[in-house]
């Protein structure tokens, strides 16, 4: 009552337009500060724990509030970064929930065969009968076998160059070369060897961009690019939106229009990141949008990192082309071209830690080197690789089976798929293909489309990644990775998703 | 091309253009003196000896001799080739459960099995390097600060800042008590640090110490352990040289302080960087190790883990040659017993000279105190003997200044590089120096002496050894810039 009465008095103007003003704003300044205090000496809430009975649905925060870091109580006390408060939460992402739950429950046809299959993460274990027999007949000498033919342990033991051993670089441009069946070889002086691509691709970031500065990215995109290029950059990606319509592939409109929308926002714009082929949905980029990409990146002065790290797992009739060989045999800067590589995929070795950086810009290859002292390939496993990758007669074979393999177990698959009346995207590359299960959604959208990755998760007890996790535009696309499969798994994996596909068009 | 240089400048990060590599420093002159002039025993006798290096390859010999008997722990023999598949194809960043377990084993073995270790705590990083780069990126937001005492290893100026955005504050350690870490300096830099509103993250040390070769005793550890408990700050513990101690006092670890009794302490603010480059002699294998009581710690750590897993075809091999509990011991007690007789070797051969080093009782380098051959108490002169060393008497070592070391003249020189012979070289180049430069003083002090005569007349016993000492027991200046730190 007493505050009425001069407010009162204010609102019929005899207070004056200042106190009018002043009190208001005064007040609403207070309110701020008010609140601030409180929000900072609030405990932050406990996180969910995760439970196995509960639907994964529950793990999903849409909230932004920061959970707490450990357990219970103990926040108030140990303050960590505030990096590794966002890292350290729980996995939000349907990608990472899933691979979770296969390692808690993963399937085994003798052991465990309610188990989770995996789908989820894009390995190819097709071939592994090949290298199996390889390695025997190959490496029959100790590690310790140096070119010299002496046995020395400090060949491998003693430091090395941190960006990786010279032979190992040239026997690993030869590979690419013979892999992306080049005319201009790449240049081993050009190549920065790294543990695992998901490094390289952190280090051209941060080589590329500061803090706060953002890429174009083409949706849908390989849901580690947030992890790798963002997490402890500060980096931002930015969704360059491709559709079914345009076969996902990237439409030089949408990408000017993002680049626009950035400028407008005042975010600088540092580069394009592509992945050729392309992952999750398999095709693969023309000679045409190379060009075109080329072109835009040179008109707006910004780089292009190409990750090519599917380029041995071709299956398709469609030629692939690398960034590398555009640059090589059409007149564009060189500069600003940067591709990352890597031996998990083609080869199946992701557990050795085998990634490349390779680039044209000197400046860029001198920053990376330097980086590398923080991920470096362990001496051991280069001198390993480098005699494998240097039978070229062997890699040569490796691949054109390989090449069959998959592409039997893509017809398989996708056939299998087409009989439940699910269509696959076009691609001719990739471990995996891009599904089309919109169909199958009850309410067309983000949340549907979750709904039916949970139901395929728990009931059907397959791992799928949803289309959300890559920051597919249009709800209903998963991709299903089937190269971890043997050929007698499909039916099982086909039927497990009829189960599914039987009860949503039952109930609807 | 046809394009304008304006339009081939793209912009790189600073990351990328800036200095924080520290590569420009005058400290690289080293090892680039030694890359353009490698020291060979036949082929290039006249030669830089590297001594800037600090690696252990005295007992390569028993590594080589295991891995050749146990050839299917390579995985990529005949066999070991039937575990290929699994192994080349788990990618998973925990590790494998039997590396994790092999390397807490090993942990434990090397503290005299007085403490154990939880594998479920164990995360992987690439090298050392990783690991503290990974630790400050948990620990620290940009801005904020680790303490130091100083003299320390000078690439965690880069490890430790350069992408992370965090500083590094020095806490004075002076020679007159052996570089002590004491409660006060610590509480001076701290105070410090909250006069220029740094916040400061943590405390980071490296124990046995880089580049002094001693050991932090019980007190001091206890101490440290109280300072930061008052302050909630994070005590981050390089125990990367655990093994290289080869005398008493012996080297107790952070882990064992937390077990006594009557130390309080939070155990969430402990954290251990561990290696096996320096105690197996394997940098080439990049096997890094973060060892946190802290779970928001390790289940960051693990996630960014991704950024620098090891091979797992190295973690196999790691995991086979660890868990070899006879070898692991005979390797422990061999490694100390060479390094302890090297190091004598090495520190009577120079003080047969008259030079002396801080008494240390681990590490692979000595910390040489080298103050008599300098022209003056400065870091300058510092500099232009560094220079002398590495252009004339042709050895790398490491100036004190590049470690932030308070005084100048002390040198680290590393001795467990290199076989017998090349150390027998190196010592003679050693005494060589020593030898001229005492007859130059001599002589110099000589012709000094004349003159102030001659001109006054006056008898002084100028010593110029006495002087310096003088000097040097003078209130300390406050610590220099050092050349690492200026080049940032």
């Amino acid at each position: 009552m007493r505050l009425i009465v001069p407010l009162q008095g204010v609102v019929q103007g005899r207070g004056g337009l200042i106190l009018g003003s002043l009190i208001p704003c005064a007040l609403f300044y207070f309110l701020q500060l008010y609140l601030k205090r409180h929000r900072t000496s609030k405990p932050d809430p406990d996180p969910p724990s995760p439970s196995t009975s509960s639907s994964n649905l529950a793990e999903l925060h849409r909230s932004s509030s920061r959970s707490s870091l450990s357990g219970r109580g103990s926040m108030g006390r140990v303050r960590v970064s505030s990096r590794a408060g966002l890292i350290a939460r729980p996995n939000e992402s349907p990608y990472y929930i899933g691979l979770d739950r296969v390692l808690e429950d993963p399937y085994d046809g003798v052991d465990n065969p309610n188990g989770i299959i995996q789908l989820g993460l894009s390995e190819n274990r097709l071939c592994f009968d090949l290298i199996e027999k390889w390695v025997p007949d190959n490496w029959t000498e100790s590690i310790l076998r140096t070119d010299g033919g002496d046995l020395s342990i400090t060949g491998i033991a003693a430091y090395q160059p941190s960006d990786g051993l010279t032979e190992l670089k040239v026997a690993m441009a030869n590979f690419m070369s013979q892999v992306m069946r080049r005319s201009v070889p790449f240049d081993p002086s050009q190549v920065v060897l790294t543990a695992g691509a998901t490094p390289a691709v952190e280090i051209l970031s941060f080589c590329l961009a500061d803090h706060g500065n953002a890429f174009l990215v083409p949706t849908p995109y390989y849901p580690g690019f947030d992890r790798d290029m963002r997490w402890r950059t500060g980096v931002e990606l930015i969704p360059v939106h491709c559709r079914s319509t345009d076969d996902f592939t990237l439409n030089i409109t949408i990408l000017e229009q993002a680049y626009g929308q950035a400028r407008k926002r005042g975010v600088k714009v540092q580069g394009i990141l592509i992945s050729n082929p392309s992952n999750p949905v398999g095709n693969l980029l023309s000679r045409e949008t190379l060009c075109s990409l080329l072109d835009f990146a040179q008109e707006k002065n910004i780089h292009i990192i190409s990750d090519e790290i599917f380029a041995g797992s071709m299956y398709g009739s469609e030629e692939f082309v690398s960034m590398a060989e555009i640059v090589d045999t059409e007149d564009f800067d060189k500069n600003r071209v940067h591709i990352i590589y890597g031996l998990s995929k083609d080869l199946s070795i992701p557990g050795f830690r085998i990634g490349v950086i390779y680039s044209y810009n000197e400046s860029v290859l001198a920053a990376a080197k330097r980086l590398t002292r923080f991920s470096s390939i362990s001496a051991p496993t280069q001198r390993l690789i480098m005699s494998m990758l240097l039978d070229t007669r062997f890699i040569q074979e490796y691949l054109d089976i390989n090449k069959k393999r998959i592409q039997h177990m893509h017809d398989l698959f996708v056939d299998g798929l087409q009989q439940l009346g699910i269509k696959c995207a076009k691609s001719s590359a990739g471990l995996y293909c891009w599904a089309d299960m919109s169909g199958l959604i009850r309410s067309y959208g983000e949340k549907g489309e979750l709904e039916l990755w949970d139901k395929l998760l728990n009931i059907a007890k397959i791992n799928v990644t949803p289309g959300s996790a890559c920051h597919c535009i249009e709800p209903g696309w998963f991709r299903c990775c089937f190269t971890s499969l043997m050929p007698e798994d499909v039916p099982v994996v086909i039927d497990r998703i009829r189960k599914v596909t039987e009860t949503i068009k039952f109930s609807s | 091309m046809g394009f304008t240089l304006s339009n081939q400048q793209q912009q790189l990060s600073k990351i990328a253009t800036g200095n924080g590599h520290g590569e420009n420093s005058p400290y690289f002159e080293g090892w680039k003196a030694f890359d353009s002039n490698p020291y060979h025993p036949t082929k290039n006798p006249h030669g830089v000896i590297q001594m800037g290096l600090a690696e252990n390859q005295l007992s390569f010999d028993l590594i080589q001799e295991w891995v050749l008997n146990h050839p299917e722990a390579s995985i990529c023999t005949a066999e070991g080739a039937k575990e290929f598949k699994d192994i080349a194809n788990f990618q998973d960043y925990h590790g494998l459960p039997e590396f994790r377990n092999a390397v807490a084993n090993f942990m434990g073995n090397v503290r005299g099995n007085r403490v154990t270790f939880d594998p479920d705590r164990i995360v992987m990083s690439g090298g050392a390097t990783g690991a503290h780069e990974m630790l400050a990126f948990c620990l620290a937001d940009p801005g904020e600060a680790f303490l130091m005492p100083v003299p320390y290893y000078p690439a965690f100026d880069r490890d430790l800042r350069w992408r992370t955005g965090v500083q590094l504050l020095p806490v004075a350690c002076e020679s007159f008590n052996n570089f002590k870490i004491t409660r006060a300096a610590l509480e001076d830099a701290y105070e410090k640090a909250q006069k220029a509103n740094i916040r400061v993250k943590g405390l980071l040390i490296t124990n046995p110490s880089n580049p002094l070769g001693t050991v932090l005793d019980r007190e001091t550890l206890k101490s440290l352990v109280t300072f930061i408990n008052e302050k909630n700050i994070h005590l981050v513990c390089d125990e990367i040289y655990a093994a290289t101690v080869f005398t008493q006092p012996s080297f107790i670890s952070i882990a064992e302080i937390l077990e006594e009794e009557e130390v309080e302490c939070n155990r969430e603010l402990i954290h251990i960087v561990y290696s096996l480059s320096k105690d197996m002699g394997f940098p080439g294998f990049r096997v890094g190790i973060v060892y946190s009581y802290n779970d928001a710690v390790v289940n960051c750590a693990r996630k960014m883990s991704s950024f620098g897993l090891v091979s797992t075809q190295t973690q196999r091999l790691i995991a086979s040659m660890l868990s070899d509990n006879e070898f692991v011991d005979r390797f422990i007690a061999e490694s100390a017993r060479r390094l302890k007789a090297r190091h004598a070797k090495f520190t009577v051969g120079l003080e047969e000279e008259g030079t002396t080093c801080l008494k240390s009782s681990g590490g692979l380098f000595v910390w040489m105190d080298l103050h008599k051959h300098l022209k003056e108490p400065t870091f300058e002169a510092e500099m232009a003997l560094w220079r002398i060393i590495i252009h004339e008497v042709k050895l790398n070592v490491s100036p004190g200044s590049s470690f932030h070391c308070p005084e100048p003249g002390w040198f680290r020189v590393c001795f467990a590089n290199m076989d017998d012979q090349t150390m027998e070289v190196a010592l003679e180049r050693i005494r060589n120096f020593v030898l001229q430069d005492k007859e130059a003083a001599v002589v110099a002090m000589k012709k000094k002496k004349r003159c102030w005569q001659s001109s006054k007349n006056l008898s002084l016993s100028f010593n110029r050894r006495s002087r310096f000492d003088e000097v040097m027991m003078s209130p300390h200046s406050p610590i220099p810039q050092s050349p690492l730190v200026r080049a940032t």
